[in-house]
């Protein structure tokens, strides 16, 4: 086992951490729908609680996430984090606003009174996932910075990432400011993964809640939000499939890095699909089961499993675009105005000892999966009523 | 006017202080309700069930918003210290990681099936589960001071010139490094001992209010154990810091003393007023009033009363130890971390020429002067002292509250085996009004902890002025005024919450 193979092992796994995190997003997408869907108290209790018994998944999903890829692609956190500052501020800052209106919305003396969390919670289930997307979506766009690892030395100016818009982020989301229109596709991306929040989140509910008159509303809902989510979707794979990526040519070296040369590929990402026919395989049966767990669950009457299918699918669905993104010599994190600066595995990786460190920690991820599903399955057993939310036992 | 270094440091320490008020009661109640909860299990008595169910009410409300701030410290180091990110990362990322994987998901898996779990698992299954959010938080704590160790005493790692970075060497040096075995017992056994008395001072405003005296005698007994055991310990543990500080950081220990000059037979002040003008190597007094243990810092540095200890003078100008080792002046070490840092361009300039003898001889130049490397991003040799005032008295508010918390145990437990306790109205309101000092305590410690290794992001590695991102000031002072903003509301909607609920009481069933 080489460098190269626990390269590869560890942007699997920053891929499945991301996969599970998007998948995760449906206690965003719930609660994106709570000042919509629900109309009465007890509604919105219901599903306040549905989510609240998850959402601390989520949050350290992500967290994990952020600590897992600094660990194993140290680079691409100092790059994108201290670059695209107000992207991830605004990240953290929509998060921090949902981890304490659970707690605190039907508490005595809060402050702000139930609304307002309820609107924290809203802002976050839309921002959030919105902004994770668009985030991501970089990947594929690319974002202007430069990379020069000797500045270290450079006492006048030390700075080893920098980042071309004063922006620092905005620029991601807002096309302009000289910057390529490519922006606008970070938002299809967004709104994408915002729309797929939001069915995740109602078919959760679906599969969580035992309350007939409020899952109606639901099943009603899933169909407009997956004609959206196509839209966006689709939208986005077709850019994708036709556009022009960054590969890595590694018989080349640069003149000036003395790295592998960066070029652009046109119909790189397609390429990347026909050559990775594993990749492929993977990110076709999560569409298909992204797909399914919706259509049974409009069609088929009772149907409540949705979530598992729509669920495992997000997890394969995203999988499989981060490892197009990421494997078969691409560049993962393209940079628009310095190409060679642009982040490959092999330039952006921790060392072969703390990769094969973290690789061995990294056993332990089944057994963590393990203990979560019975959990899971431990809380899940009772379903949500509006018994249980009137009644005196523990809720949010 | 402040620069984008102030604010990326105000940010930083803004979001460490208010993180560390929710942590530190999430690990000490953690420990006390789960004793209560098996207390429950052991004696079948509904009593302790309820009792620890009014504990984890509020420890529910102080949970939330620590899980929240400690994402935003987690995703600080690569927004703010990307510099430092790309330079370390491959020993710190690793930590962090772990943090996640083995802690995190614990702790969140768990504190769900505590919460909502009472009807739906087994006694036993509960039981565990509460145990397991604490043993998670504890794990994690572990993890991320692992990670603030290696901040202060880097070790296991060797610099790569190739790229430009430091890497992982041994990951047992890191994960088990005596220092961070040292931070993880003071800064666990100081969470305890704030669990502990957050919980005999609301015990004790409900025996002021002369209201549930069953609940608040049974919760201070629990709850006084603790303390008392947690504050006896800390005595050992602060020892060790203090130890462990004078052979790592003699800096740190100078200016916590505001010794200038040091030598053998030194004394430790106890109190006095400090000298806010004193200048290195000027003749003004640096103490004015101060009341000295004689002996004492040689002693409790070196275990020889007579034992040297450095001051900043002689850390800045150089000094040779009784025992005849020379310690360079700080300008030395300024030059020969230039002289590591010109080597490194060196080789990064033969490297791209292809020149491998000029290679080789710049990177042993380059290894020769690598622990100095930091040096070489000083100016001003008195950039390398800390702020003395600052940390002096810091240093003594956490030593003199911690001494009162051991007096305070010592009382409680007393009284409290010789059923004493309900009539002592005056040792009520002092157990009430001791939470906010366990707060400051901690609090303290971690200014003494952080600002004490100032200039450093690194220990002798990397100053704060190279660790930051390529930011705008303005950036990080605007983001700095929206979360202070924002934690303002929240501490205020929280502790509102968690007076409510007090006041509301523990609901029995029996």
């Amino acid at each position: 086992m080489d460098y190269t193979f626990f390269q590869n092992y560890w942007w699997f796994l920053v891929s499945l951490l991301g996969g599970l995190l998007v998948f995760l997003l449906f206690v965003q997408g719930g609660n994106a729908l709570i000042m919509f869907l629900g109309k009465s108290d007890t509604e919105r209790t219901m599903m306040v609680n549905s989510t609240g018994r998850k959402w601390e998944f989520t949050f350290t999903t992500l967290v994990t996430f952020g600590g897992a890829f600094f660990a194993s692609f140290p680079l691409f956190y100092s790059t994108s984090f201290g670059g695209a500052y107000w992207l991830w501020m605004l990240i953290l800052f929509t998060f921090v606003l949902q981890a304490v209106s659970y707690e605190f919305r039907n508490k005595a003396g809060n402050l702000l009174g139930k609304n307002t969390y309820h609107i924290f919670l809203t802002i976050n289930g839309l921002l959030g996932p919105l902004l994770l997307g668009a985030a991501v979506a970089t990947f594929f766009t690319g974002s202007g910075f430069h990379i020069a690892k000797e500045n270290v030395v450079n006492l006048a100016n030390p700075i080893i990432s920098s980042w071309d818009s004063a922006w620092h982020g905005l620029e991601e989301l807002i096309g302009c400011c000289g910057q390529p229109a490519s922006n606008w596709w970070n938002y299809v991306l967004g709104l994408a993964v915002m729309f797929l929040a939001q069915i995740l989140g109602l078919l959760y509910y679906i599969n969580n809640i035992d309350n007939e008159e409020f899952i109606k509303k639901c099943r009603k809902a899933l169909k407009i939000e997956t004609v959206l989510f196509l839209i966006f979707f689709l939208t986005f794979l077709v850019r994708t499939l036709l556009a022009t990526g960054y590969a890595v040519d590694t018989q080349t070296l640069d003149t000036q890095t003395h790295e592998p040369t960066i070029y652009t590929l046109p119909y790189k990402y397609l390429h990347n699909f026909l050559e990775m026919p594993t990749v492929t395989v993977i990110f076709l049966v999560g569409v298909l089961a992204v797909l399914a767990g919706i259509l049974l669950t409009i069609f088929k009457k009772g149907f409540k499993k949705g979530i598992w299918f729509s669920g495992i699918g997000t997890v394969l669905t995203v999988l499989g675009l981060l490892l197009c993104v990421g494997y078969n010599n691409t560049a993962y994190y393209p940079s628009t105005s310095d190409m060679q600066s642009s982040l490959t595995l092999a330039n952006s990786c921790s060392s072969l000892f703390t990769l094969k460190v973290m690789s061995a920690v990294s056993l332990l991820i089944p057994f963590v999966l393990l203990y979560i599903f019975f959990a899971w399955r431990a809380l899940d057993k009772k379903k949500i009523t509006s018994q249980e939310m009137e009644g005196d036992g523990a809720k949010y | 006017m402040e620069t984008l270094i102030d604010w990326s440091r105000m940010q930083f320490a803004m979001t460490a202080i208010y993180h560390w008020l929710f942590v530190p009661l999430t690990i000490g109640l953690a420990l006390i309700m789960a004793v209560m909860e098996t207390i429950y299990v052991k004696t079948g008595k509904l009593f302790w069930r309820d009792t620890a169910k009014f504990w984890m009410k509020l420890f529910g409300i102080n949970f939330a918003v620590g899980v929240a701030t400690g994402l935003i410290l987690e995703f600080e180091f690569g927004t703010n210290w990307s510099n430092y990110s790309f330079f370390v990362g491959d020993i710190f990322g690793a930590p962090l990681a772990i943090e996640g994987i083995v802690a995190f998901f614990m702790e969140a898996t768990f504190v769900a099936l505590m919460f909502f779990g009472w009807d739906k698992i087994s006694k036993g299954a509960h039981l565990a589960s509460t145990w397991l959010t604490g043993i998670g938080a504890t794990i994690s704590a572990w993890w991320i001071l692992v990670a603030n160790a290696w901040m202060q005493y880097p070790v296991g790692m060797k610099f790569n010139p190739d790229t430009v970075r430091n890497e992982m060497m041994s990951f047992i040096d890191v994960a088990f490094s005596p220092m961070a075995v040292t931070k993880f017992t003071h800064t666990v056994l100081s969470c305890w001992i704030l669990g502990a008395v957050f919980v005999v001072g609301v015990a004790g405003w409900f025996l002021i209010k002369n209201r549930e005296s069953k609940f608040a005698l049974s919760s201070i007994k629990v709850a006084a154990v603790v303390g008392f055991v947690a504050s006896i310990l800390t005595i050992v543990t602060g020892d060790t810091s203090a130890k462990m500080v004078y052979k790592t950081q003699p800096m740190k220990l100078a200016a916590v003393e505001g010794l200038y000059d040091g030598g053998t037979d030194v004394g430790m002040v106890g109190f006095g007023i400090i000298n806010p003008n004193k200048q290195p190597s000027d003749d003004q007094k640096s103490i004015y009033a101060e009341l000295k243990i004689p002996y004492m810092l040689s002693w409790l540095a070196t275990e020889d009363i007579h034992g040297f200890v450095p001051g900043i003078n002689d850390i800045l100008n150089g000094y040779t130890t009784p025992e005849g080792t020379t310690v360079l002046s700080a300008e030395e070490k300024m030059g020969k971390g230039r002289i590591a840092q010109q080597a490194l361009s060196d080789y990064r300039v033969a490297k791209q020429a292809n020149d491998k003898a000029t290679m080789e001889q710049a990177k042993s130049i380059l290894e020769e002067n690598m622990p100095y490397f930091g040096y070489g991003y000083i100016n001003d040799k008195t950039d390398l002292v800390p702020n003395v005032p600052l940390n002096f008295y810091a240093f003594r508010i956490m030593v003199i509250l911690g001494g009162f918390f051991i007096l305070l145990f010592i009382v409680l437990f007393l009284m409290s085996l010789r059923r004493k306790l309900e009539k002592q109205k005056w040792l009520h309101w002092i157990a009430l009004l001791s939470i906010p000092l366990a707060y400051i305590a901690g609090q303290a410690g971690w200014i003494v902890a952080e600002t004490g290794r100032q200039p450093w992001a690194i220990q002798d590695l990397m100053p704060v002025n190279a660790a930051v991102s390529d930011l705008a000031a303005s950036d990080v002072k605007i983001t700095f005024f929206i979360f202070l903003a924002l934690f303002a509301v929240l501490l205020i909607a929280e502790l509102r919450i968690l007076c409510k609920a007090i006041k509301k009481g523990p609901k029995f069933s029996e």
